[in-house]
């Protein structure tokens, strides 16, 4: 057990999957990289890094450079999978879903369905999400709302390099395909992340911080901001329960209600905008199967209804902040019934 | 080729107002005066003007990520560009957008554009509505050798040869998608006659010379002008900085970017060419440079006394007119 940010425990689990399953490959835009170039092949390990060595350890069959052509990238994954590869594919940034929408939602998705279920389609598609690096409209979404709208696909969050590893490799051995959001803004922070291979199911939530009065779920990058809105409030002598659910869809709807009906309070935080969003399904959750326990309206801490602006002020105001979640825990203990 | 002697000034101050936009928004990258991604055009000067000295204001470009050069060439004003860089609400796009979303509709720019090849398919549109209106304009989209690889790059010049459009489609091959080189990414030994494949005429230029691109993309705007359909100009090209400011450029072959400074530089190319030819005077070029010089300052001074946006203004533009909730 070591200290690792989230990059390097994605990188260690990537390294694992693959020496333990010759079935798991890497395919994307400069997952490698240098290819065709004077430079090193393999030196690049995809833009954000989180690829780095795999090419040096398994080789060109294993981690394999494209063009720039998602839709291709994610077909190639969906197709390999069909026949019993397990690839990681790498769309550089979540927004460049737009792309390959198709081959994500009508083909990878719905496979197994409409193939009356006999077919799997075990493949993995990395995307880096959200906000915080000033990169506007089209390198900043976090689209995971969008895709947890789509039955068939499931739709992994990790807030943190632990679960993110662990995470990943039940994503690779997953038989469906599972969409993998990484908070770019995430990267770089670390925590404790065991050496060995250790997986964490899905639909199984965190509970982050436990306590009486709140109920907090927050999603990915949102999950830090809202523990430190909630270890603020503790001098204040307000406690909540702080709950991640870690993928999306399937959802652990089973710990969100039980916290409700225990707290009767529910605060939805993600960075997404409002409309369809996963703000939205969490209180849809908690209005439908917890109505009797809630003693205050539900409250969505997210994003505007508007795409993600450029400069550093506005996006600081656009991404909600720790203090925003605080400011509406303490609202919602004011108009308590 | 001879030229207007107004009009070799203008090409000229034009590349060295990239030239020196990019240099300095390097600068202020590195200082930390300017946030968020950005790709700089420093070295594929000539390739904007050279394309750009044949639009007027109501034809249109649509550029990539790498933009500023785009944007300048077509006539944005340096300023205000500078101000959107620096996230400023005074800016272009209000600070909405910023490196990457650069646009102008008043001069005929349809945006810089973050998506690779998200520009083709948008210019056959304005195109279109060229060819409906029968007013002459040509549409042009400019992007790179990455972008030929994408299924919309594709789709955009077959629908554009199906439909007969004024499309031109300017290719800026400066070698690397990203960090991969072309060699690689471009699964034919001829891209030329790949694209040609599609049905339109692609005429070849040298990215680092001015005239050459001039040339070339002057037979490809005339041939659609005149209503012959999309044509095509492949401009060889180098860039003088990564990929996007803070990439490490493993990709380079060593010495590669000193000999790219030294020998594919299109300032310099211009200044041969016109000492030999004796149509401007070196002392001429020299008070162009003082001027931008002055000009880029004046930007950046601008850019750093400039307001600053404000929250309320994260929900305005989304719509024009909204009756919904419009915000959370």
């Amino acid at each position: 057990m070591s200290e690792k940010t989230m990059r390097d425990a994605i990188n260690e689990a990537l390294h694992q999957a693959m020496a333990a399953d010759e079935s798991v490959f890497v395919i994307g835009e400069d997952v490698a990289g240098c290819n065709g170039s004077q430079g090193e092949v393999g030196s690049v390990g995809g833009v954000f890094g989180v690829t780095s060595g795999l090419y040096k350890t398994f080789g060109p069959d294993r981690c394999i450079d494209t063009p720039i052509s998602e839709s291709a990238i994610v077909g190639a994954a969906a197709g390999a999978a069909l026949v019993g590869m397990r690839p990681v594919a790498e769309i550089m940034f979540a927004d460049f879903i737009g792309v390959c929408m198709d081959q994500i939602v009508n083909q990878m998705g719905k496979f197994r369905y409409m193939f009356g279920g006999k077919s799997k389609c075990p493949a993995v598609i990395r995307f880096a999400s959200g906000g915080g690096f000033s990169a506007a409209g089209q390198h900043s979404q976090s689209m995971y709302q969008v895709m947890t709208s789509f039955p068939g696909l499931k739709v992994v969050i990790p807030s943190n390099a632990y679960d993110a590893k662990g995470l990943l490799l039940q994503a690779i051995r997953d038989d469906d395909p599972v969409l993998f959001f990484e908070p770019k803004a995430l990267y770089q922070e670390a925590c404790e992340v065991p050496d060995e291979m250790y997986t964490i199911p899905f639909g199984e939530a965190a509970f982050v911080r436990e306590g009486d009065d709140v109920t907090v779920v927050a999603f990915g990058q949102m999950v830090n901001r809202a523990a430190a809105a909630i270890d603020a409030l503790e001098a204040e002598g307000i406690s909540c329960d702080l709950i991640d659910p870690r993928t999306s869809s399937p959802l652990d709807e089973a710990a969100i209600l039980e916290s409700v009906e225990a707290t009767g309070r529910l605060i939805v935080v993600d960075e997404s905008p409002p409309r369809c969003g996963l703000t939205a399904d969490v209180a849809a959750l908690a209005a439908d199967k917890a109505f009797h326990a809630l003693k205050a309206p539900v409250k969505q801490v997210c994003a505007p209804h508007s795409p993600t602006p450029f400069s550093p002020e506005l996006e600081a105001a656009y991404i909600p902040s720790v203090e925003k979640i605080q400011t509406t825990i303490k609202e919602l203990m004011a108009q308590s019934r | 080729m001879s030229l207007p002697k107004e009009k070799l000034l203008r090409a000229y101050r034009q590349m060295k107002t990239i030239r020196e936009f990019e240099e300095r928004a390097h600068a202020e990258i590195m200082n930390g005066q300017i946030a968020g991604f950005t790709h700089l055009y420093t070295g594929q000067e000539a390739n904007a003007v050279g394309v750009c000295e044949h639009l007027d204001n109501d034809d249109t470009i649509i550029s990539t990520h790498r933009g500023h050069g785009h944007c300048i060439a077509k006539g944005a004003d340096v300023i205000g560009m500078m101000k959107e860089l620096f996230g400023s609400s005074e800016g272009l796009c209000k600070g909405k957008g910023g490196s990457m979303h650069v646009a102008d509709m008043e001069k005929g720019i349809l945006g810089a554009n973050g998506i690779v090849a998200g520009g083709p398919p948008i210019s056959v549109g304005a195109a279109l509505a060229a060819r409906i209106r029968k007013n002459g304009r040509v549409a042009v989209s400019f992007s790179g050798d990455g972008s030929v690889n994408q299924g919309t790059c594709f789709e955009a010049m077959n629908l554009a040869v199906v439909l007969k459009v004024p499309a031109v489609f300017v290719i800026e091959n400066n070698y690397y998608s990203e960090h991969t080189n072309i060699s690689y990414a471009v699964g034919c030994d001829d891209l030329k006659a790949r694209t040609e494949g599609f049905g339109f005429p692609v005429f070849v230029a040298d990215g680092a010379d001015f005239f050459s691109v001039y040339e070339a993309a002057g037979k490809a705007i005339e041939h659609a002008r005149a209503g012959n359909g999309p044509a095509g100009v492949f401009a060889e090209t180098g860039r003088f900085h990564g990929h996007f400011v803070g990439d490490p450029q493993t990709y380079r072959a060593e010495g590669e970017l000193d000999d790219l400074r030294e020998n594919s530089c299109c300032l310099k190319n211009f200044r041969t060419t016109m000492q030999a030819s004796g149509e401007l005077s070196m002392e001429e070029l020299d008070a162009i440079d003082a001027e931008v010089m002055t000009l880029i300052e004046e930007s950046v001074s601008a850019a750093k006394a400039a307001a600053r946006p404000t929250p309320e203004q994260v929900t305005e533009d989304v719509y024009i007119n909204y009756s919904g909730q419009a915000s959370a």
